[in-house]
């Protein structure tokens, strides 16, 4: 047998393996985290190795939802998120738009700022906000922690925005100037909604850094229960001995599926995004 | 308008445009991320706690206590090269992971929705849920993979254990195997976009030449791929290095993992030492650039002697 015939053959076999060996220590962990969340801490502890609940229970959400305080979690959770969300894009469409088209004084050292915001430690950062919001008595305030988020999301979006406002044909926007628009007339009329695609990515990161953050949401408001994020309560509760792990793991889905689904929805214009990025380098 | 002020021309208006479009993303970095930087390099040089925060002002006294102070602690060389080991395994095996994934999932079959959907997962989930769930899986008690092993192992809170009779530093290896795990798919993702834009003509020709699909991969697609591949080592290696939440929400920094970024955090919240943890935070920021220029250094003359 040749060489090339002996390595495809060898091939063909592993690739299907890789396959099910990815899927499996990708999917299983999840697939655990689902079923450990329908059941009995009783039942968990008498059969640790059993997949399969034998009593199918939806109490464990009632208790983490409600008596646990889940539901202010999630109420948190979606205000920082949405916020975040909606500031990231008002801030950084205008200066996406700046950097693609006009030309001004500091265009080409806003890059490198943009980029040592994007490299930058977050542990650094973390002391000296922790320290003001204490001096301010901030601290368990949800409109610092969004502040925040916001201010370490803004550079990427402007970059990612800028990607996508260079690829709008110039002559549009010169139309547009020619018809009266003015320039942000122009922006709200003829470049947004030429970039959809791309305001949905953003978006969508911007969501995913808001809902998804631990660091500054434990700095920053620990002390305060009833404004806990939902990652922020997982951890904490996750902690303590008195909250059953089964229950737990009905909060781990209730903080898992939002970004999921809200990630899938979203994904197929984020990878495009990347990739239409990818082929111009 | 005075009759000395000229109208401005076309091109200043631009300029003043941009600058007002641009100036709210400068506003919120330069409050929120360069002005606390530069505090933060203050408070390094300064005895502060949050008790005498309030006496301590801009010209106080500044000395070089934290720095001697933090860096004698017993803690803080191991904690170091804890960052350094933790860094390079999960920088390397996420990457590594992360290519074999790209090329098995490159070309169509039956379900490859479904296994690239499942493979995003680990670093689309809050980091909150899967460490969680790794603890839990993991449990020596109720965990699951426990009980498929003849002795339960306690990953996340043995420090040292043995392996086919050699010495293993267990929670360390288990915090790097869950870096790699919940990070391959970053590097998947950039992988598998490079991997599609690549023309598939050089690759056809090389299969009319008798290439073998190893040789195709060394000589012909790795080549393509190295670029993506640096730029992916620098970025995780940049994000792992000052990392915090995986190690803190996994071992809390027990059980020999303790890693700097910990450390500034413990300083910071229970010793209440702000100053010393503001100049330890900076002294890992100061080796994650010395050691960056070295790898750039060392790479840069290694891609040079590649044809």
């Amino acid at each position: 047998m040749s060489r090339d015939r002996f390595e495809r053959r060898m091939f063909a076999v592993l690739r299907p393996l890789a396959i099910v060996f990815l899927f499996l220590i990708t999917a299983f962990p999840f697939l655990y985290m689902v079923m450990l969340s329908v059941r009995d801490i009783q039942e968990l502890i008498l059969e640790p190795g059993s997949l399969w609940p034998r009593d199918l229970t939806l109490d464990t959400y009632v208790d983490v939802l409600t008596r646990q305080g889940f539901l202010t979690f999630l109420r948190n959770s979606t205000i920082v998120a949405v916020a975040s969300v909606a500031v990231t894009l008002l801030v950084s469409i205008p200066g996406a738009y700046a950097v693609a088209r006009l030309r001004f004084f500091g265009r080409r050292q806003v890059h490198v700022l943009f980029l040592a915001v994007y490299l930058f430690p977050a542990i650094v950062l973390a002391i000296p906000l922790f320290v003001l919001l204490t001096m301010l008595g901030l601290r368990g305030s949800l409109a610092g922690l969004i502040l925040v988020y916001i201010a370490q999301t803004v550079p990427v979006t402007v970059y990612m925005l800028r990607n996508y406002f260079e690829t709008v044909p110039q002559s549009v926007e010169e139309a547009a100037a020619i018809d009266g628009c003015t320039r942000l007339s122009t922006i709200w009329r003829v470049v947004l909604p030429l970039s959809k695609p791309a305001l949905m990515a953003t978006g969508l990161y911007a969501f995913m850094i808001a809902w998804n953050e631990f660091l500054f949401a434990l700095l920053f408001l620990v002390e305060r229960r009833e404004s806990w994020t939902v990652s922020l309560g997982l951890s904490q509760l996750a902690g303590s001995i008195e909250v059953p792990t089964t229950v737990l793991m009905a909060g781990s889905v209730v903080l898992t599926l939002p970004i999921v689904i809200v990630f899938f929805a979203g994904e197929r214009l984020l990878t495009e995004g990347l990739t239409a990025g990818a082929e111009k380098g | 308008m005075s009759p000395l002020m000229r109208p401005r021309t076309l091109r200043e208006q631009e300029g003043r445009a941009g600058l007002a479009l641009i100036s709210p993303t400068l506003v919120i970095t330069l409050v929120v991320v360069v002005l606390p930087l530069l505090w933060a390099i203050m408070l390094a040089f300064q005895d502060v706690r949050l008790i005498n925060i309030r006496q301590v002002g801009l010209f106080g006294r500044y000395t070089l206590e934290n720095f001697s102070y933090v860096m004698s602690e017993p803690g803080f060389w191991p904690a170091l090269v804890n960052t350094l080991v933790y860094t390079v395994a999960g920088t390397a095996l996420s990457i590594a992971i992360g290519l074999v994934t790209a090329l098995a999932l490159r070309d169509r079959f039956r379900g490859r929705t479904l296994v690239r959907a499942a493979v995003l997962i680990p670093y689309v989930a809050p980091v909150v849920a899967v460490a969680f769930l790794w603890e839990t899986m993991l449990n020596p008690q109720y965990g699951i993979v426990n009980t498929w092993l003849s002795e339960p192992i306690a990953f996340l809170t043995q420090a040292k254990g043995e392996f086919l009779g050699v010495e293993v530093p267990v929670a360390l290896l288990t915090v790097i195997a869950f870096e790699a795990w919940r990070y391959f798919p970053f590097a998947f993702l950039f992988i598998l976009a490079r991997l599609q834009a690549l023309p598939a003509e050089l690759d056809e020709a090389a299969v009319v030449d008798g290439a073998t699909p190893t040789q195709r991969f060394r000589y012909v697609i790795m080549p393509q791929l190295w670029r993506i591949i640096a730029l992916l080592s620098v970025l995780r290696f940049v994000f792992t290095f000052t990392k915090f939440d995986d190690v803190y929400l996994l071992t809390g920094g027990g059980a020999g993992t303790e890693v700097v970024s910990v450390r500034v955090y413990t300083f910071l919240t229970a010793r209440d030492d702000i100053g010393a943890s503001a100049a330890q935070a900076i002294v890992l920021a100061i080796f994650l650039v010395v050691f960056l220029t070295l790898y750039l250094r060392f790479f840069a003359g290694s891609t040079g002697e590649r044809p």
